[in-house]
């Protein structure tokens, strides 16, 4: 058995996977180890590298795939991915990845897809509090806290990067902070929500807003939910009026329901409606389209 | 009046239009420029509210003062909401600093009809102007346009906005005459022509200035990558038959990015013309299913809804509906079908499809492989066959098949009957059928 010692990070699996596979070493031989966890107690067996054998080649879809595997915080991740790539190459199955019903396949796919919608949900969900101005170049600076569910800072911030260029900002995490200055995107080690700035004076607008767009009419708390799971709710200025919103909607629509029926009201004498009389296009034209029923 | 209660009342006037999206826009970002904002690729949802919707672009009117009487709406002229009116400025900083805060993906802006239709268009581009031009905004701009205005002022609405709409509001002009006097569906056809004219020049263009190699590159110009609308369901007596060649038609000779259907709402002040009823959210659903299968599915209209059954069935989606009218066309062997008779399996969605033509090039599937790709195998097993699988004559012939596929007895009490006066009760019920 090998222990292979690694930062639970995609940087830190490729090179040692590359190592390994390089050796011919089988997925079954191998431990893989969280080196920033148990890495005082265990020490890392040796890898002979066969040097009469060629150079594997990592196939570029599956380095793709496993960037974001990696980001997932199943701990098996790890195993499966190397027994994927072993299986790609050294294997010869080359059309692996094409193959949607293999289950190490399959298993990477549904990572994969996890990952990528809390990278599209952090994307979502980061809500950016103003701090202050830099006097000397005036520009903004807005700090968030955020707690994904898997490890996607790095995957994520590319993109406030490019949305965000032209005010500085920082996204605090557990696991690692990311801070843009105009310049670089440095990422720093994770922080404790303590950190953060608790609130922003523009919630108490963006809450009127998120009350005024809800129909009471159409409650539908599950669908809400699917999309914005619960775990979310204590990181969004706006969910603590959920609850009081969900309770009110019954009266509310009894309101509605009760209320009388309005009477016409007469058009003003406006020159533009009455112009609208003459103006309706030739129907002969309109209708060559119309709708066969 | 103070900002917050403005935001109140005209964000409340914009909320009963469904369009809300924020995706298809040329892709652009803060990057080169002086302002904030991206745009390209899928749109986001930055929030939920508890109906079930996204969040995803501030949608405001710039008025909800209205000269039109259209009768499903709250901001019509015999209404006696409080009205309000925003100033350009304060729609363009309020944007932004949402937008900064990540809350939302843009601005979808609308107003109600005053003055006249030139003069209130001018004021709505005013505010998209004052983004793009003073503030370098890059996010997404959601334009609402009136079919009466003039061509020089949709062309400039389109070289700001990303997306522009004309709602169609109802499928027929009997419907528009009764309920919204004082729209004509020729009018909103021809603007619309008008808008798809200038969408697809100005693609021409850009895929002209691509070509053109080895000169310093001429600068495409920009306009809205595309025109949605939205029919309002269920405030007049049009079948779904009705509603979806409608929409068939706006997909095909005007090509609509996305037709929403907007399930007639309760507002606060109802019209004597048209009595609030509950919301007919299960017709509603049924449509966008139907609307998805025309769009990506390759179905017609009257495959949906043929002649013998004008209107959807509320309690089975539109595909399984079909499949059990068309059974002579199953069961579909999975192994050989090619795509477009895979896309008509009920339960095989276009992703399972690709994945079953994808693996059946390695092996013959058996029933373990469609459970791997999480194809649900009990909505699927009766329509097709797999290396073990054949499903016996007898259940496709079968009179009680489609009594297998109801929902459970639960929801079969409510009544869905969107014509049906309803009580207040009923309302509270059909609001609780979840999908
Ligand atoms: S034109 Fe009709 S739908 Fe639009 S705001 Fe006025 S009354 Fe409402």
């Amino acid at each position: 058995m090998i222990t292979a010692l690694i930062d639970p990070t995609f940087d830190s699996w490729l090179k040692k996977a590359r190592e390994l596979l390089q050796g011919g070493v089988y997925p079954e031989q191998i431990d893989w180890v969280d080196a920033t966890r148990e890495a005082s107690l265990l020490q890392e067996g040796p890898i002979r590298p066969k040097h009469d054998a060629p150079a594997v080649k990592v196939p570029s879809d599956f380095v793709q795939l496993a960037e974001t595997v990696c980001a997932h915080r199943d701990e098996r991740r790890f195993a499966v991915l190397y027994r994927l790539l072993h299986r790609l190459t050294l294997g010869g199955e080359r059309h692996l990845l094409k193959h949607p019903s293999d289950p190490d396949t399959r298993q990477c796919q549904i990572w994969a897809k996890a990952v990528g919608r809390d990278i599209h949900k952090m994307h979502a969900f980061v809500r950016f509090r103003l701090i202050g101005t830099d006097e000397p170049t005036g520009r903004e600076q807005f700090v968030a806290w955020f707690e994904p569910e898997h490890r996607i800072v790095k995957l994520a911030c590319p993109f406030f990067q490019k949305r965000f260029a032209n005010m500085d900002w920082s996204i605090l995490t557990p696991d690692e902070c990311a801070i843009w200055d105009g310049e670089t995107l440095a990422y720093l080690p994770g922080v404790s929500r303590l950190e953060a700035p608790p609130a922003d004076a523009h919630d108490d607008l963006w809450r009127t807003y998120y009350r005024s767009v809800f129909n009471p009419a159409r409650l539908k708390v599950q669908a809400m939910q699917s999309e914005m799971p619960v775990k979310y709710w204590k990181n969004l200025p706006e969910a603590q009026i959920i609850p009081s919103l969900i309770a009110g909607s019954d009266q509310r629509v009894q309101r509605m329901l009760s209320s009388p029926e309005r009477p016409l009201k007469p058009a003003p004498d406006n020159a533009y409606l009455h112009s609208l009389k003459t103006r309706r296009a030739n129907p002969s034209v309109s209708e060559t389209h119309s709708p066969t029923h | 009046m103070e900002l917050m209660r403005k935001l109140e009342i005209l964000a409340d006037a914009a909320k009963y239009d469904a369009s809300c999206a924020s995706s298809g826009a040329q892709r652009k970002d803060s990057r080169t420029g002086k302002g904030v904002g991206s745009t390209g690729g899928m749109g986001i949802c930055h929030s939920y509210t508890p109906d079930g919707r996204c969040v995803s672009l501030l949608k405001v009117l710039l008025t909800n003062s209205c000269l039109y009487d259209c009768h499903y709406c709250i901001n019509r002229r015999s209404s006696d909401v409080q009205r309000a009116r925003f100033t350009p400025e304060e729609v363009v900083q309020l944007t932004l600093d949402f937008y900064k805060r990540n809350y939302i993906e843009g601005l979808f802006l609308s107003s109600g009809i005053v003055r006249n239709a030139d003069h209130t268009m001018e004021q709505v581009i005013e505010v998209a102007r004052q983004l793009r031009e003073v503030h370098d905004f890059r996010g997404y701009i959601h334009l609402k346009t009136i079919p009466e205005a003039s061509q020089a002022l949709i062309d400039k609405a389109g070289t700001y906005a990303d997306r522009i709409s004309i709602n169609i509001e109802l499928p027929t002009q009997a419907s528009l005459d009764q309920l919204a006097p004082e729209k004509n569906i020729a009018n909103t056809k021809v603007a619309m022509n008008g808008i798809r004219a200038r969408i697809d020049e100005v693609q021409d263009a850009r895929k002209q200035a691509r070509r053109i190699m080895g000169r310093p590159r001429a600068k495409p110009p920009t306009f809205a990558t595309g025109q949605s609308t939205q029919m309002i369901v269920g405030a007049d007596t049009s079948s779904d038959s009705v509603v979806l060649h409608r929409a068939d038609e706006l997909y095909r000779d005007h090509r609509l990015r996305r037709v929403y259907y907007g399930g007639f709402s309760p507002i606060p002040a109802p019209s004597v013309i048209l009595p609030i009823k509950p919301p007919p959210l299960v017709r509603e659903h049924r449509l966008y299913q139907a609307d998805w299968l025309l769009r990506f599915y390759g179905f017609g209209v009257s495959e949906l809804v043929p002649q013998s059954h004008p209107d959807l069935d509320l309690e089975l989606d539109p595909k399984l509906s079909w499949a059990l009218r068309n059974r002579a066309l199953f069961p579909v062997d999975i192994n050989r079908a090619p795509r477009d008779l895979l896309w008509r399996v009920p339960g095989l969605g276009t992703v399972n499809v690709e994945r079953i033509l994808s693996a059946r090039r390695f092996s013959r599937l058996h029933l373990a492989d469609l459970q791997r790709m999480r194809v649900s195998l009990k909505k699927v097993m009766p329509f097709i066959m797999t290396a073990d699988h054949r499903p016996r004559v007898a259940t496709l012939e079968n009179d009680h098949l489609r009594l297998q596929f109801l929902p459970g007895p639960r929801q079969l009490e409510f009544d869905f009957n969107p014509k049906a006066s309803a009580t207040a009760a009923d309302a509270l019920m059909v609001r609780s059928g979840q999908l």
